[in-house]
């Protein structure tokens, strides 16, 4: 029994201790076998009084074996059931086991490990935030299939038990007791395995203790099972109310609810056997290999600093100075705050600067009133802003950031004035989205200190930092950004310096293909809806309208003076509607008053009316396959593009990018991501089909023809 | 003139224990009766739109069978949109009847193609569950009477004579020959595998024969209605039949039909449906019958129906090649034989009900297919197949090979 200590004490209580090899306990080859012997051992143990489980290790137990998941094919299906089956099957043994089996939960315990948790007929946790507990499958597009959907729902009941299988909540130990989910705390974890023992002592004589509710006689679903007319009626609403948030794009929670209403209807073992189904189902699936590739693994690869430059040591920025107090620099001085950075907030007046910091003091107070943080963390956050007017405050700032209006000549003296004052060998970030970052830092007398780092908006809520290295930035430059970034917890993906970076260029053509099916004719209200449908958060007419389409004239114009319109391809179109609209019609967006939409005073929205005279054309016959793939296919393209001139360092940072950045649909694992699993062979075959029907600018790049002539995977 | 009526093809599911440990349990109504609908689809690559109608049969249209299962059924399959979707419940002869129906849709020439059958999963939704004024309204029994069906089928053998020995040997026999006809494949060409989500084989052969069946061992069985006939059963049917001394309850869960789950579906079309698809006939219904007889022994219904289908037919019981008698109870098969002067050896000859189980709603589309099969094997002409209904009912259908 590698990894399994098995102990029995003076009193016949079996302890089993999880020490695997590695730093986790989890769902090993190794695990396997060595869980089958230690149930097999328990069921032929002679005067045993009880069993509890605990871990070695710093978590308790750390679920399911990704790569095995990954590497499942279609075809497989009958050999995985097998193997899940059996996994399942001995949390079962467990739980039926004539004596009472404790789990004594040390540390994290989230998926399969929460699910032997669950398996065992009382659960004691250590009453500490690092002790996390749930079922988080459904993020990485899979289910609970070792029984967590069947024993929630017996547990908690159906509607009470989605939250944590349908969404994937994630507890601490003190909110799983007031759930149910667990039985009892303790203050520290040197008490866990005495208390354990103690608790299996103290119900010796008690029948329950040694048996699941489920398994007596009598068992009732708590809020009853399908024939409830409450849980009928919650099984009518829930889908419609899943469709909502996952425009049926995600099959992972479609499958646990239906395994959920599974479980509500059927005995114990049939609902067990469903779910089993359900999760061979899902493991099959592209989205959860997308979804494992680049959340899991790609993103384990990217925090882990894949992109940081080797063999520099880890920099720590203590005093930032952030330019301008707008938006952009109020966001980036708090999130710096929180991270404990002194922060300059500086703006061309006190007020403005002010203003600026009011922002955090307003974010922080919601947490405060919401219970989330102390007053007094509050006070100690906003202490380390100072807002002033004065570039001499930035005295001493081993990190300045400008993130002031983007004007190139602009930007350049702002850089000019306040380089000065930066610590010797300090660095020097621009916030831009498209700037050059090379001619920004011809500004700059130390060009190797100058590095761009591309915020988005809202700062605080944005998980992504896009840092553009010039021709001249030196690689401990982008280590101390890179490293900046994590200290205020953002992931860095690292970028080249080519106009619109990786992440704009690549939104850029989406905006751009939706305002071309405008032109041609096609229906406003659904090419944002079909935008939608393929899970993009907004559709291309309403995202320029929330930017702004006067901002992307004037964008257009800045380009144009740097000498880099239409670099990336010709956008005569766009930039044609976007005069028609603002200059002709006055539509210049929806704080300009309405763009290609119109605004009512209750936050209603419908597109203008005079759309349809200018654009529409009911003769048009586009296929709804053809306006999705055109509206996905090009920024697919263009982020292969990225990737082929080494606009963007790694297909990690470009899946990741893509879906913290630019609102890729998770569904895809980011947009090279999707190539893999779309089959990159047909993704050739189609853009070629789409390059022929619509324009060149569906033409396969060349590293896909590569890759499906080599039959390689973009890895 | 009615047109003529063609069967052009039937399937059905393996049959499995219709409780939480049967194989089938962990299959919905909707897939069962999908699992059908698709292999048909599959096999003759029928083009769906031509469908008019989906007739199938439900005994418990209740929970996940209720709300017109066969329209969501139909769905399921991933037919074609346009094709409709209608549940009946004629209690145990809602399969055959629902292949009646479609008979006379085409007869009449109103529609040129209906698939027809039955689904009912008894482990997802017991039996009885669906409820019913028949036994259950207080002031429509005290006028009507009523008695369980085991009480009446027991009244039935009791009538007739019957003793325990020789419902137990139709049992026994009943379970021979099904396993006979399974092992050597004979029901292979209509039977369908039932797969998962995953494309899995969940079942593909009948599992609820027991071929090991002896009279030793059925002997053991308890009487299964003696004690609902003890609570006043038994005096509601002597009062009913007061010839009867003692109600003799000889029927057992060995020799009444099992429960099980289970799906079936019969393809029924017009001559142009048939060319018009490519689709050749395997046979043609002849007559269809039903009617109902005193509702208290409300098992005698059979052997009437036959004979009424005969008689539109104008056929004589010597015109039929093989019967098939649903095995509710032994004893309906044997006063079915004994009415109709018809030996055991060209009746039920895959043996029924008893060793296969009686799905409700899907059973009467199953012995359909049953005979066609059966005539085709043996090269024989025609067949009829017959059900005892509750509340007195029979029902028949007479088809021949073309």
């Amino acid at each position: 029994m590698s990894g399994f200590i098995y102990e029995k004490d003076a009193d016949g209580i079996v302890t089993i201790t999880m020490d695997m090899e590695g730093s986790v306990n989890a769902m090993t080859e190794e695990y396997r076998g060595t869980m089958e012997d230690t149930v097999t051992r328990l069921e032929a143990e002679e005067s045993m009084t009880g069993v509890v489980f605990a871990s070695a290790k710093d978590v308790f137990f750390a679920g399911g074996n990704l790569n095995e998941l990954v590497e499942a094919q279609p075809g497989d299906e009958e050999d995985y059931m097998e193997g899940l089956e059996a996994v399942k099957g001995h949390f079962r043994r467990l739980e039926k086991l004539p004596v009472p089996v404790v789990a004594a939960i040390n540390g994290a315990a989230l998926g399969g490990g929460f699910e032997l948790c669950l398996g065992c007929n009382y659960r004691i946790a250590w009453n500490n935030r690092s002790v996390k507990l749930g079922l988080p499958e459904v993020n990485l597009g899979l289910l609970p299939g070792a029984g967590g959907i069947v024993r929630t729902v017996n547990m908690l009941g159906l509607q009470n038990a989605l939250p944590y299988i349908m969404e994937g909540k994630q507890i601490t130990p003190d909110k799983a007791l007031e759930a149910g989910l667990i039985n009892e705390l303790v203050d520290t974890k040197e008490e866990l395995v005495s208390r354990a023992k103690a608790w299996i002592l103290e119900n010796k004589d008690n029948e329950e203790a040694k048996s699941q509710p489920w398994d007596r006689k009598g068992h009732k679903i708590p809020g009853g099972d399908t024939n409830n007319p409450q849980v009928a009626q919650l099984l009518v609403m829930s889908p419609a109310m899943l469709l909502q948030k996952t425009k049926g794009l995600m099959p992972a929670p479609e499958t646990i609810l239906d395994c959920a209403a599974e479980a509500a209807r059927l005995s114990f073992d049939g609902a067990l056997k469903v779910e089993s189904r359900g999760l061979t189902k899902l493991v099959m699936t592209p989205v959860a290999k997308n979804m494992i590739t680049t959340f899991f693994f790609q993103m384990n690869q990217v925090n882990g600093g894949a992109s940081r430059p080797k063999g520099i040591e880890k920099t720590d920025v203590k005093k930032v100075g952030v330019l301008g107090a707008g938006v952009m620099g109020q966001g980036i001085a708090l999130v710096s705050a929180m991270a404990g950075i002194e922060v300059v907030l500086k703006d061309l007046t006190v007020e403005s600067a002010e203003k600026g910091k009011a922002y955090s003091d307003k974010t922080l107070s919601k947490r405060v009133a919401r219970g989330r943080m102390t007053e007094e963390k509050k006070a100690g956050i906003l202490s380390l802003i100072k807002p002033t007017a004065n570039n001499e405050d930035l005295q001493g700032c081993d990190l300045i950031i400008e993130a002031v209006f983007e004007d190139i000549n602009l930007k350049k003296k702002i850089v000019q004035e306040t380089e000065p004052f930066l610590a010797e060998n300090g660095t020097y970030g621009s916030n831009t989205s498209s700037l050059p970052i090379g001619r920004l830092a011809e500004a700059s007398l130390n060009p190797e200190n100058f590095i761009g780092i591309h915020f988005f908006s809202p700062v605080d809520k944005m998980p992504l930092v896009e840092i553009i290295c010039g021709d001249k930035t030196s690689q401990e430059t982008l280590a101390k950004a890179f490293d900046y970034s994590q200290k205020i917890k953002k992931t860095p993906i690292v970028v080249n310096d080519s106009f619109g970076f990786f992440t704009s260029r690549t939104f850029g053509s989406y905006l751009d293909e939706g305002v071309q099916l405008l032109k041609e004719g096609f229906h406003p209200v659904a090419l944002d809806n079909l935008a939608n449908s393929i899970g993009m958060p907004l559709g291309p007419l309403a995202i320029y309208d929330e930017v702004s389409l006067s901002t992307s004239l004037k964008a257009s114009a800045s380009a144009e003076e740097l000498g880099l319109l239409d670099v990336h391809g010709d956008s005569t179109i766009t930039r044609g509607v976007m005069s028609t609209m603002v200059e002709e019609h006055g539509r210049g967006g929806r704080h300009q008053g309405g763009g290609f939409y119109q605004y009512g005073e209750d936050g209603s929205k419908e597109i203008w009316p005079g759309l349809y005279d200018l654009y529409y054309n009911k003769d048009l016959e586009i296929p709804s396959e053809d306006v999705k793939d055109r509206l996905l296919f090009r920024q697919v393209i263009e982020a292969l593009k990225g990737l082929q001139e080494g606009v963007v360092h790694s297909v990690a940072d470009a899946n990741i990018g893509t879906i913290m950045g630019i609102g890729a649909p998770a569904w895809t694992g980011g947009l090279i991501q999707f190539v893999n699993t779309y089959g990159t062979q047909k993704f050739v075959d189609r853009a070629t089909e789409l390059a022929e029907k619509y324009g060149d600018r569906f033409a396969p790049p060349a590293i896909a023809v590569e890759k499906a002539e080599k039959g390689e995977l973009f890895v | 003139m009615p047109h003529p009526v063609y069967i052009y093809d039937a399937v059905r599911t393996p049959r499995s224990k219709g409780k939480k440990d049967g194989s089938l349990y962990t299959v919905k109504p909707i897939d069962l009766g999908a699992s059908v609908l698709k292999a048909m689809q599959s096999r003759l690559d029928l083009d769906t739109s031509y469908v008019d109608d989906a007739v199938f049969g439900c005994v418990t249209p209740i929970g996940e069978q209720g709300g017109d299962v066969t329209k969501m059924i139909v769905a399921n399959a991933g037919w074609d949109q346009s094709v409709a979707g209608v549940q009946l419940d004629r209690f145990c002869a809602s399969g055959l009847e629902a292949v009646n129906i479609a008979a006379q849709k085409i007869a009449s020439g109103w529609e040129d193609l209906v698939v027809a059958g039955g689904v009912e999963s008894m482990s997802r939704v017991p039996l009885g569950s669906s409820g019913g004024a028949m036994g259950a309204d207080p002031e429509f029994v005290f006028k009507n009477g009523f008695i369980p069906q085991g009480v009446a089928a027991d009244l039935l053998g009791t009538l007739d004579g019957h003793t325990r020995e020789e419902v137990d040997a139709f049992a026994v026999e009943s379970q021979r020959r099904a396993a006979h006809a399974r092992d050597n494949g004979y029901f292979d060409k209509s039977v369908v595998a039932v797969k998962d989500n995953n494309g899995v084989t969940v079942l593909d052969k009948d599992d609820f024969i027991k071929p090991e069946t002896t009279m030793e061992g059925l002997a053991k069985l308890k009487p299964a209605f003696e004690m609902p006939g003890q609570f006043g059963f038994n005096d509601v049917a002597i009062s009913k039949y007061p010839q009867v001394s003692k109600v003799n309850h000889i029927h057992t869960p060995g020799n009444s039909s099992g429960i099980v789950d289970g799906s079936s579906a019969v393809l029924v079309g017009s001559e142009k449906a048939g060319k018009d698809l490519g689709l050749t006939p395997r046979a043609r219904i002849v007559a269809t019958a039903v009617l109902a007889v005193e509702p208290v022994l409300m098992l005698a219904g059979p052997a009437p129906a036959a004979r009424k289908a005969l008689k539109k037919a104008g056929l004589q019981a010597s015109d039929i090649d093989l019967w098939e008698i649903n095995e509710a109870f032994s004893s309906v098969a044997l006063r079915y034989m004994s009415e109709l002067e018809i030996s055991h050896d060209v009746t039920n000859v895959n043996g029924g009900a008893i060793a296969m189980g009686h799905p409700l709603g899907a059973t009467g589309g199953m012995l359909v297919g049953t005979m066609v099969d059966e005539l085709e094997r043996r090269n024989l002409k025609r067949g009829m197949i017959s059900l005892c209904v509750g509340g007195g009912m029979g029902i028949s259908t007479i088809v021949e090979l073309v």
